[in-house]
C-alpha cells in the first residue's frame, strides 16, 4: 500500500473524460454538483455530451433513461444520498424495470462526507440498490479500481449504481491491476480467517490482516467491489477452505456487503460470519476517523473480531 | 405526418373507444375513463400526425410517444393494434397473465410502447430525454406526451418542464388531458390544479388550450403547433370530459378504474355504435 491518497471520485472524474472521447455517446447529467462530483472537466471538454438539469434528481434519473433509449450511456453525477434515496422509485420504475443502461455515479458515498453530517453521509444507498432487479451495485476500492471498474460500467450494457468517496483514500493497487463486474479481487491470500471488504474500507482490511499476520493468524483478503451480482464462488470458497469470515463496509451493518455474504453462509448452512459496519445509526459531523470508530470500523476491531473466530487450533 | 381527414380520425377514434370498453370489460379490469377522455387527440397523433412504422417499431427516427399516465394504455393498445403494431386478437389480452399488454405500458413486452410508464410524474423526464438525444443527434423526429391533470401534482412534472424550456425542446408536444377528474375526487377538491395551462406558459412552453374532445381544434391545434420552430416547448391544454362517449361513464370518478358488467358493457356499446362522436 502506497501512502499516497486520493478521493475515488477523482478516478471517476479523470476516467468519465477518456470515455467520453472514447464514445459519443457517454453522457454526463449533472444535478448542479459537478464540481464536487469531479465532472467539470468533462462538461468543458464536451459540451455536447453534457446535460445539467439542476437540482432535480428525480428528473434527472428519468431523462436519462429517455437518453438512453435512443442508444446513449448517460451517468448521472450526484452524491450517493441522493442518487440512490431521492432518484431512488425513477432508478426503479423508468431504469431497472425497463432495463435500461443508464448508470449512476456518485461521490460522498458511505461516512466519508464526514463534516457535512448525517444528512449527506449515505449509509443505506448500496443496500437499498442491491435490493432493485437489474441493478448493478459496485464501490471501488482506491482511486486506480474506480478507474478501471468506471471504464467496465461503460461496456457492460444494463443499469449500474457506483459509490465513491468524497476524502481521500489510500492508493492500494496500480495502473496494471485488473477488476471485472462482478468477480472479488484477492488481495492476499490466507488461510485462517476471511477478511472480506469494499470501498475505503479495504486498507483497514490488509492493516488489519499484517497485524494478524504478526500474531501468527493468516488472513485472506478480499476485495468485493461489486456486491451485486455478488461473486458467490469467492465467498463460497471462503466458508470452504477457511469457514471464518469478517466482513467490513462503510456502509449500514443491514443489507449491504456483511448481509450479502451471510445469504451465501446460510444457503450453505455453513461459515461464520461477523459483519463490521455502520450500526445502525445515522452519522454527525465530525471526523471521518472518529465516525469509523464509534461504529468499530478500525483496524483494532477487525483484528479482534477475527481473532475471535479462527478456530482454536489455528491460533 | 398523414392528410388524414377529420371525418376520419372521428370514426376512428370511436372504433377505438369501443376497443378500449370491450378490453376492459373482457378483462374486468383496468382503466376506461382516462382513456375515453384522452381517445381523440391520441387518436389524431397515432393516425395522423407521427411518423411512425408499425413495421419496424424501433425504426431510430421515428416520432415518439410518452403515456406519462400510463394506466390509460388501453386506448393506446387499441391504437397500436389498429396501426398494426399487433394482431387485433392480442387486445382480448389485456392484464392476463404473460400478456404482452400489461396493466401499464412496458417497452420490453409490447411492440409500439417507446418507454414504460405507470408510476404517475415519471413519463415526462423520459421524452425530455428523448428529444435532447434528437437535437443532439441533428434528428427532426418529435417526442409527444401525455399527462392527466391529476399527474401534474407530481413535482417530478415540474423538473422535466424545466429542462425542456433550458434546452428549448421544441420538439416536445405535451397534451394535458385536463378532465379534472382524479381518484378521490375532482381536481379542484383534491388539489387545485390553479392556472395549470398558464404554469406551463410561465415554464418557457407555447400553450394552446382547446376542447380536447373536439377533433377539428385538435387537428388545426397540431397543425399551428407543428409550423412553429421557435425553441419553445409545445403544451396543448385539452379540456376534455372523463368518460366520454359513455353517458353513464362521464364526468364520473367512479369510472376511473372500475370495469363494466355485461349490461353496462351492452349500453356502453350501443351508445358508441349510435354514433357518439
Amino acid at each position: 500500500m502506497s501512502t499516497q491518497k486520493i478521493a475515488t471520485r477523482d478516478g471517476f472524474g479523470e476516467e468519465i473524460v477518456a470515455l467520453g472521447e472514447k464514445n459519443k455517446n457517454i453522457y454526463v447529467v449533472d444535478v448542479d454538483i459537478g464540481k464536487s462530483c469531479k465532472t467539470s472537466n468533462f462538461a468543458k471538454t464536451f459540451p455536447g455530451q453534457h446535460i445539467n438539469v439542476g437540482i432535480a434528481e428525480q428528473s434527472a434519473a428519468g431523462m436519462a433513461a429517455g437518453l438512453a433509449t435512443t442508444g446513449k450511456i448517460p451517468y448521472v453525477v450526484t452524491y450517493a444520498v441522493f442518487g440512490s434515496l431521492r432518484m431512488c422509485e425513477m432508478i426503479r420504475q423508468q431504469i431497472c424495470y425497463p432495463n435500461l443502461n443508464v448508470k449512476i455515479a456518485c461521490s460522498h458515498g458511505g461516512l466519508t462526507p464526514a463534516n457535512d453530517g448525517a444528512s449527506h453521509q449515505s449509509i443505506e444507498d448500496m443496500g437499498v440498490l442491491r435490493t432493485l432487479p437489474n441493478m448493478t451495485v459496485i464501490m471501488p476500492a482506491d482511486y486506480y479500481a474506480a478507474q478501471k471498474l468506471v471504464a467496465a460500467s461503460a461496456e457492460y450494457c444494463g443499469p449500474c449504481y457506483l459509490r465513491f468517496t468524497r476524502d481521500a483514500i489510500p492508493v492500494i493497487y496500480d495502473e496494471n491491476t485488473e477488476f471485472t463486474i462482478g468477480k472479488a479481487h484477492l488481495v492476499q491470500d490466507g488461510n485462517n480467517v476471511a477478511i472480506i471488504a469494499n470501498g475505503d474500507t479495504v486498507c483497514l482490511a490488509i492493516k488489519a490482516a499484517k497485524s494478524l499476520q504478526e500474531q501468527g493468524v493468516s488472513a485472506r483478503v478480499l476485495d468485493i467491489h461489486t456486491i451485486k451480482p455478488l461473486d458467490e464462488e469467492a465467498v463460497r470458497r471462503c466458508i470452504e477452505e477457511i469457514g471464518a469470515i469478517v466482513t467490513v463496509e462503510d456502509h449500514n451493518i443491514l443489507n449491504g456487503l456483511g448481509s450479502a455474504v451471510c445469504e451465501v453462509a446460510a444457503d450453505m448452512g455453513r461459515g461464520i460470519v461477523k459483519r463490521i459496519g455502520v450500526q445502525d445509526q445515522y452519522g454527525m459531523s465530525a471526523p471521518y476517523e472518529r465516525l469509523m470508530a464509534m461504529n468499530g470500523i478500525t483496524v483494532e476491531n477487525i483484528v479482534a473480531t477475527a481473532k475471535s473466530i479462527v478456530p482454536a487450533h489455528s491460533r | 405526418m398523414k392528410n388524414t381527414s377529420v371525418e376520419k380520425l372521428q370514426e376512428i377514434a370511436r372504433d377505438l373507444r369501443k376497443k378500449v370498453v370491450t378490453m376492459v370489460y373482457k378483462a374486468q379490469s383496468g382503466h376506461p375513463g382516462g382513456s375515453l377522455s384522452a381517445a381523440d387527440f391520441v387518436t389524431a397523433v397515432y393516425f395522423r400526425e407521427m411518423n411512425i412504422d408499425p413495421q419496424n417499431p424501433n425504426w431510430t427516427d421515428r416520432d415518439r410517444f410518452v403515456l406519462s399516465k400510463g394506466h390509460v394504455c388501453p386506448i393506446q393498445y387499441a391504437a397500436l393494434a389498429t396501426l398494426g403494431y399487433f394482431d387485433l386478437e392480442v387486445l382480448d389480452t389485456l392484464r392476463q397473465e404473460g400478456s404482452i399488454l400489461q396493466g401499464h405500458p412496458d417497452m420490453k413486452r409490447c411492440p409500439g410502447i417507446d418507454i414504460s410508464t405507470g408510476s404517475l410524474g415519471q413519463g415526462f423526464a423520459c421524452g425530455v430525454g428523448m428529444a435532447i438525444a434528437a437535437k443532439n443527434d441533428n434528428k427532426d423526429y418529435r417526442v409527444f406526451v401525455v399527462l392527466g391533470d391529476g399527474e401534474c401534482q407530481e413535482g417530478e412534472i415540474w423538473e422535466a418542464a424545466q429542462i425542456a424550456n433550458k434546452y428549448k425542446l421544441d420538439n416536445v408536444i405535451v397534451f394535458v388531458d385536463d378532465n379534472n377528474l382524479q381518484i378521490d375526487g375532482t381536481c379542484d377538491e383534491v388539489m387545485p390544479n390553479v392556472h395549470l395551462g398558464r404554469k406551463f406558459e410561465a415554464f418557457g412552453f407555447d400553450m394552446y388550450e382547446i376542447d380536447g374532445n373536439n377533433m377539428e381544434q385538435i387537428v388545426a391545434t397540431l397543425d399551428l403547433a407543428r409550423a412553429v420552430k421557435n425553441g419553445k416547448p409545445k403544451c396543448i391544454f385539452a379540456h376534455t370530459v372523463k368518460g366520454k362517449g359513455v353517458s353513464y361513464m362521464e364526468n364520473s370518478c367512479a369510472w376511473h378504474g372500475t370495469a363494466p358488467n355485461d349490461k353496462e358493457y351492452e349500453k356502453a356499446m350501443a351508445e358508441l355504435n349510435g354514433g357518439v362522436a
